[in-house]
């Protein structure tokens, strides 16, 4: 059988892959460092505005039951998002790869593997390209973590990574392969019916698939191994030592791009291919214990990057918030549903600027080849470099949703505002609170940048690359903070 | 001409905070042009946009909506967050928002002779725009979710004035205030929610002229609105950021925490909570009722306690806010205009009562009232004003105090009832205990021979700057206390028709 395939619907995926194999070609015959980071950023740019050109509804690789590559507008806005944040996270790392800590060939080459993985993942329409393309996002950053080589903690660091996420990636295999043996369906959208309807199993009589515990087995393995990507409390460990070991932009990409990645993958589980009556209440549950734990932990951090890994567990349980919601409302009405889905998309999208920005200016106040470092070294580096200290208190405020970083504050409306919606009143109340102790320590950290500094630290000239990616990251969350609507449209799908 | 206006009265201190990337003296001056500038555009909205008399108390028709903007702005901003840019003003908000642009410029003036130690002069004067502008949007906004958006935008920069610009403590006050006010505004984003899903609007003209909410909404947004505003207002027991925060803030930012901040709190009480739910404000009015009292006396037991200028005054504040939640929480037309008087006579009063407070600080570094002695001695001017504002303060009739005092009791009284009529006993057990407290300050502070802390320092003549500061209030206290009508003939209309919506 021939199948017609619709390339333009693969373009943007053709062209990561063909950034990655130009990255390696550039790195054979010209062997400039400066080239093959051009190359890779034009590449991954070029992937992000053909994706928002084409994202027109479009599908391929279609059988009887459904399609395994479907784009819509949705899916284009997370090709792009990846496509810049790649871009962002390849500038961030010239002053790393300028240092000579990790060879630019294949660094370069590896994210843009790596994005190609996001890529496909956005657009990905049964449970086996969802999670090949997850594993492609993932496995070039076992690598990238581990890259500062003089350092244990960086080979610590890949190794925890490597070893929880392996794991992570076989739980949900084995929860798609359940599903497999209940429904026999691996696309998304024939996933949902058929797991609503009756199956028969091995020629008996139907029963209702729900009724069955493999189902009940297979989506809690499904769903819990996601949460391992998206830092998850109780599946959140690895990742405090996994940033902090990381050099500064992979740290920065595992942040923002791989938990864009995992937020897609459970998005595209949770709201087409899983019944939210059975989803919801695991969610809820994670969401309330993810923002609640990542909150009161990262109190206590006296790392950098530390504090904001914990800072970005937290985050992932607002946008988990909302999709718990999904199920609990026995009313809930469409609206409602998509209400939902547009609060948890957007909240991901403004994070993910916040959060970028934020780490693009502590690559710009660090030296190249050094983590995040204490808390205590950035004591007074607003005094020191006005606008890039500027702009990490805004990120900062803006994770916290407080004007003026008013993209933060839509995002935090937005949520509240569909899980009053949905009716689930008290999960709002809870994330509100959230609010509160995560201001506490956002704030402590913006005030430091303020404080008076009786080292007199002298002031460093600032890589223009990363203050490209700072000044771009800021100026979108200004727009964006202004002209919410922009996102929240594009987010409805 | 009165929309241009509305809008320039938001627009233009937050141009003026732009004076911050200047260069100090320059950002100071552009700062306070452009807050001069405000409070121009905001005497010219009055003028153009109520024009059917000031005096004259036309009572509302009955049945009318309890907001009726003289004017208004409204333009879409965000559909899907039901967020819309929808200003207006009426009698209920106008004259917080002139006290709102006097005070800002009186400190902005201040700041141009006096920067306190801390940081730059241009910065805190620009800081001082934004909460201007915040407080502002608070008082004009109406919609539910843009008056939330403004109400958030206050607490950063008022954070920043504090830790910035602060005494010894100021980092711990700082962070107690930005977390305490964080909590009450989170809950306001929770209840402004439940409303606007439960109603499908976020509209508060249409909000608060008909009840589409069910009991149980409106009970549980009641509830959620009325934390968020006693947090702010701040009503016992939720008050404890409050002696904190004005202790150290620096003058100009105790003065507009004071003078305005606080009423943003007793605004959204009146205006949101219980113009969006009646039944739930019903339902609450004795427990609130109760607790306003409970924060009337315990401010006052605490002043006679307090030994620090500064912290006598802000626990001053807990009291006098406590007579307008009392008059909020007795639900009549009494009350509420009491309220509302009461928090344009406090923002006076208090404001000019940390100014001079300040002004004792700088002179003779100290604030301890055991310390302090005398001061009639050194500085007759100081001391005479000082008299003069607490006066005012402990509700002398003829001053401001008093009709906020007195006729937050009467409506006490009015509403009538075992329960109600105790409440009014005590709280006018609490207005003669706060003469008492005033008056013990004053003897500490000004009677007596000079003490050796009074008697140092050399030169302790009032600075043209203080006087011009000053003097503003000084008529205004005594222009609202002999002529009542210039707060209330504005609001009587929309308070009638208030209360009205509230009482089935």
């Amino acid at each position: 059988m021939t199948q017609s395939v619709d390339h333009v619907a693969l373009l943007p995926g053709y062209l990561a892959a063909a950034t990655a194999v130009l990255v390696l070609l550039a790195d054979l015959f010209v062997a400039r460092r400066a080239v093959t980071l051009v190359v890779a950023v034009c590449g991954a740019v070029a992937t992000a505005v053909v994706a928002i050109v084409f994202s027109g509804a479009r599908a391929t690789f279609c059988l009887p039951e459904g399609c395994s590559y479907v784009v819509n507008s949705r899916s284009a806005l997370f090709a792009a998002l990846f496509g810049f944040l790649t871009a962002g996270v390849l500038l961030l790392s010239a002053p790393l790869l300028r240092a000579g800590v990790a060879p630019a060939g294949e660094y370069c080459f590896l994210l843009a593997c790596s994005m190609t993985g996001g890529v496909v993942l956005a657009s990905a329409g049964d449970l086996i390209t969802l999670i090949i393309a997850l594993e492609t996002l993932t496995l070039p950053l076992y690598v990238l973590v581990g890259m500062r080589r003089q350092t244990m903690e960086s080979a610590a660091a890949a190794v925890t990574f490597f070893v929880v996420s392996v794991v992570a990636t076989a739980v949900s295999l084995l929860g798609a392969a359940l599903l497999y043996a209940v429904t026999s369906r691996l696309h998304l959208s024939s996933l949902g019916p058929a797991l609503t309807g009756d199956v028969s199993l091995a020629g008996g009589d139907p029963v209702r698939a729900l009724d069955l515990p493999l189902t009940s087995a297979g989506i809690a393995l499904l769903v819990l191994g996601l949460a391992f990507k998206v830092a998850a409390v109780p599946f959140h460990a690895w990742a405090p030592p996994t940033y902090d070991g990381a050099p500064l932009p992979v740290a920065a990409y595992l942040s923002t791009a791989s938990k864009l990645g995992g937020v897609m993958a459970l998005l595209a589980v949770v709201t087409v291919a899983l019944p939210p009556a059975v989803t919801g209440p695991v969610l809820a549950a994670l969401a309330v214990l993810t923002m609640t734990v990542g909150n009161l932990v990262a109190l206590r951090q006296i790392r950098m990057t530390r504090l904001l890994a914990w800072s970005s567990v937290a985050q992932a349980g607002y946008i988990l918030a909302p999709l718990g919601a999904l199920a609990l409302s026995p009313g809930r009405t469409g609206e409602a549903f998509d209400t939902a889905i547009t609060a948890a998309v957007s909240y991901t999208v403004f994070f993910v600027v916040l959060e970028l920005g934020a780490f693009a200016a502590v690559v710009a106040l660090r030296e190249p080849t050094a983590d995040g470092g204490r808390l205590d070294s950035y004591r007074g580096a607003a005094r020191r470099t006005r606008w890039v200290g500027a702009a990490l208190a805004l990120a900062l405020i803006g994770l916290a949703g407080l004007p003026p970083g008013l993209a933060g504050l839509f995002a935090k409306v937005a949520v509240v505002r569909s899980l009053l919606t949905g009716s689930s009143g008290w999960l709002a109340v809870i994330v509100a609170l959230n609010a509160v102790i995560g201001l506490a320590y956002y704030v402590r950290v913006a005030a430091l940048l303020y404080a008076p500094d009786p080292l007199n630290r002298p002031t460093r000239a600032i890589p223009w690359p990363a203050a490209g990616v700072l000044a771009a990251a800021t100026a979108f969350a200004i727009a964006v903070g202004f002209a919410p609507q922009l996102v929240l449209n594009w987010a409805t799908g | 001409m009165s929309e241009a206006l509305l809008v320039a009265v938001l627009a233009l201190p937050a141009v003026g905070a732009l004076g911050a990337l200047f260069p100090d003296r320059a950002g100071r001056l552009f700062g306070t042009v452009f807050a001069a500038l405000a409070f121009v555009a905001s005497l010219l909205l009055g003028a153009y946009s109520h024009t059917t008399g000031w005096f004259s108390y036309t009572p509302a028709a009955s049945g009318a909506p309890p907001i009726v903007p003289w004017t208004s702005v409204d333009a879409s901003w965000v559909p899907a967050l039901d967020l819309r840019l929808h200003f207006g003003v009426d009698g209920v908000s106008y004259p917080l928002v002139v006290l709102t642009t006097l005070l800002t410029l009186l400190c902005c003036l201040y700041t141009w002779w006096h920067v306190p130690a801390g940081g730059r002069g241009s910065t805190l004067v620009a800081l001082l725009l934004v909460v201007e502008v915040g407080m502002l949007g608070t008082f004009l906004a109406l919609d539910l979710v843009l008056f939330f958006v403004f109400f958030e935008v206050v607490l950063l920069p008022m954070y920043a004035v504090i830790a910035g610009w602060g005494g010894e403590r100021r980092r711990h006050a700082a962070r107690k205030f930005a977390l305490y006010t964080l909590f009450g505004s989170v809950l306001l984003l929770v209840g402004v929610f439940t409303v606007v899903a439960a109603a499908g609007t976020a509209d508060l003209v249409t909000l608060t002229s008909s009840t589409v909410l069910t009991r149980n909404t409106q009970l549980a947004a009641f509830a959620l609105l009325a934390i968020a505003f006693a947090v702010k207002s701040p009503l016992w027991p939720l008050h404890t950021w409050l002696p904190d925060a004005h202790t150290q803030a620096p003058t100009v930012g105790s003065v507009l925490l004071a003078g305005v901040l606080l009423k943003m709190g007793t605004y959204g009480l009146i205006r949101v909570a219980v113009g969006v739910a009646p039944e739930g404000a019903r339902w609450a009015a004795p427990l609130l009722g109760a607790l306003a009292v409970a924060a009337i006396l315990v401010g006052c037991l605490v002043c006679l306690a307090q030994t620090e200028l500064k912290r006598l005054i802000a626990y001053s504040s807990v009291g006098h806010m406590g007579f307008v939640l009392l008059g909020v929480a007795t639900l009549t037309a009494t009350g509420i205009q009491a309220a509302l008087i009461g928090n344009v006579a406090h923002g006076i009063i208090t404001g000019l009562l940390f100014f001079l407070a300040g002004a004792v600080k700088d002179r003779f570094h100290t604030g301890d009232l055991a310390v302090l002695g005398g001061l009639r001695e050194r500085s007759p001017w100081l001391s005479g004003l000082l008299a003069f504002a607490a006066i005012a303060s402990l509700g002398l009739p003829g001053l401001a105090g008093f009709w906020g005092e007195a006729f937050a009791v009467v409506a006490a009284f009015e509403r009538g009832g075992a329960g109600w009529i105790t409440l009014g006993v005590l709280a006018a057990i609490g207005g003669a205990l706060t003469a008492a407290y005033f008056l013990r300050m004053l003897r500490k502070v000004t009677h007596g021979a000079a003490s050796p802390a009074v008697a140092a320092p050399p030169a302790v003549r009032l600075s043209g700057a203080e006087l011009v500061a000053w003097s503003p209030l000084v008529v205004l206290a005594l222009l609202v206390g002999l002529v009542p009508a210039v707060v209330l003939g504005l609001s009587a209309a929309p308070v009638q028709s208030l209360v009205e919506a509230v009482t089935p």
